[in-house]
């Protein structure tokens, strides 16, 4: 209890640190703002929300994958290189914090400002129930599984940006990974994947496809399997971030 | 209070540390010294738990960094070299994270905030964005930083780089009146600080100890009786030594 406490008592203090930089700064805002542009934008025009005929909002859920992508990688990519780049890892490691609650503050920061995206959605939501009488529990649902979804491509962008010092870098490697989970079904990534890895890999890939494990869940299915994949992808990239984090204490 | 043992650090082939040994005592302000790339940055992370040595470690207060990291930092003030700072917070807003991140109590915070602003002199400009300061001011938040929670030991590497000299003397003041109930260490490459300050120096070169003195005695070590011509012949002996 006492370990558990020395290792998370950082979480407090880095996730307000980290609020403030993105509120502080506009970051957020300009995030926030050409997200829900963009999102508008792709349920309007590309998928004719109106069109459908009918009151639910596959149209608006269907681009949240691949806004993501794109996005969410922008959101994250700030969160270690920019420390290490500025020189405030020195600051930040030679302060008595534990790695555990270094990281998901920072991560939390994060996903806490993916989500208030999410929540600024809600003129959708109101539209819909304006127009006819959609199942509201199955839309939660659906919001809840994007917002997992979220912190999964979040977790990866934090782990690649405390590879590198450039937030450049950190953004263009971490748009390529989510890109390979997002379309990790798809015959033209896995493909891609059999030549270099091997056809084994690309079948292990295959299983971790971010489309395939949301698309239930776009149809208002709360599939187990979808939120288990989705929370132990999330562990899975927040240890390799403490583990690429605890690498600067290396040297 | 600050105890070092032995400490080595290698990066790849280059050995930055080659096991270096000394201690410092309550009161003692010790100047640590040595030209570019010999090693004083990288032992003061090392000392600080920002880096890793490669074997030995530092006792801080009777915490080792190694074993103990978290209670070992707990007990240290550090401002490293060139005073990184989050540019998008004010200095009070600093400081808040920086006592929180030390897990002050709550009750206790506000009144060593307003004491590390009065004692390094920002209280002009805690309304500005740290990176809108200037150099100077720049340094001396990373100093109310270091001594917010008054630790026993302070690790303050180049505290005076771009201050004028009315705030050079603000600082010394600053050190001068600290030092009585800490162990204080100053790494400068500046020799004119060493007499102003420290009551002790140690001159460093490749990762080795090549001077242990007071000031006085570390100025009889050379041919013409000041500071720069002991640092040259040290520091330039050592380099005729290994070539």
């Amino acid at each position: 209890m006492n370990y558990l406490r020395q290792q998370l008592g950082s979480f407090m203090p880095v996730f307000r640190r980290e609020i403030g930089a993105y509120y502080s700064t506009p970051m957020a805002y300009v995030f926030l703002a050409v997200f829900l542009l963009a999102l508008g934008m792709f349920t309007w025009e590309a998928s004719g929300f109106f069109d459908t005929g009918t009151a639910d909002l596959t149209p608006f859920f269907v681009w949240h994958p691949w806004l993501y992508m794109i996005f969410l990688p922008a959101l994250a990519m700030r969160l270690w290189a920019d420390e290490t780049s500025a020189g405030t890892d020195e600051l930040l490691l030679s302060l008595p914090l534990g790695m555990p609650g270094l990281v998901l503050g920072k991560l939390l920061a994060a996903w806490s400002v993916a989500g208030v995206g999410l929540l600024l959605t809600f003129p959708m939501w109101i539209t819909v129930n304006f127009l006819g009488e959609p199942d509201n529990a199955a839309i939660i649902l659906t919001y809840f599984v994007s917002f997992l979804m979220a912190g999964s491509y979040l977790s990866i962008g934090a782990a690649v940006s405390a590879l590198t010092r450039s937030q450049v870098t950190a953004f263009v490697i971490s748009v390529v990974i989510a890109f390979i989970f997002t379309a990790a079904g798809w015959p033209l990534v896995l493909s891609g994947v059999k030549s270099i890895f091997g056809a084994g890999f690309a079948d292990l890939v295959a299983q971790f496809s971010f489309l395939s494990h949301f698309e239930a869940a776009q149809r208002g299915v709360l599939e187990f399997r979808a939120v288990l994949f989705f929370l132990g992808f999330m562990a899975l990239w927040t240890i390799l971030n403490g583990l690429w984090a605890s690498r600067h204490r290396l040297g | 209070m600050l105890d070092i043992q032995k400490l080595v650090k290698s990066f790849g082939t280059k050995r930055a540390v080659q096991g270096l040994s000394f201690t410092v005592e309550k009161g003692t302000v010790l100047g640590f010294l040595g030209p570019n790339g010999a090693g004083k940055s990288t032992t003061m992370r090392m000392i600080s738990g920002v880096l890793e040595p490669d074997s030995g470690d530092a006792l801080i207060a009777g915490k080792s960094v190694v074993s103990q990291r978290r209670e070992a930092q707990a007990a240290l003030g550090y401002l490293p070299e060139g005073a990184p700072l989050y540019d998008d917070m004010t200095p009070p807003e600093f400081l808040a994270f920086m006592a929180a991140a030390r897990s002050l109590p709550k009750s206790e915070r506000k009144p060593a905030i307003e004491r590390a602003i009065a004692d390094s002199r920002i209280s002009t400009v805690c309304g500005q964005r740290i990176g809108s300061l200037s150099k100077g001011y720049r340094r001396r938040v990373g100093l109310a930083g270091a001594i917010l929670h008054d630790p026993p030991v302070l690790l303050l590497d180049e505290p005076t780089d771009g201050l004028d000299p009315n705030q050079k003397r603000a600082v010394r003041a600053l050190i001068a009146r600290m030092a009585p109930t800490k162990a204080i260490v100053i790494s400068t490459h500046t020799l004119t600080e060493v007499p102003a300050m420290c009551t002790r120096a140690i001159v460093i070169d490749r990762g080795r100890i090549v001077a242990d003195e007071t000031p006085e005695g570390l100025r009889q070590l050379s041919s013409d009786g000041t500071l720069e011509g002991a640092f040259t012949k040290l520091t330039d002996q050592a380099e005729a030594e290994s070539a």
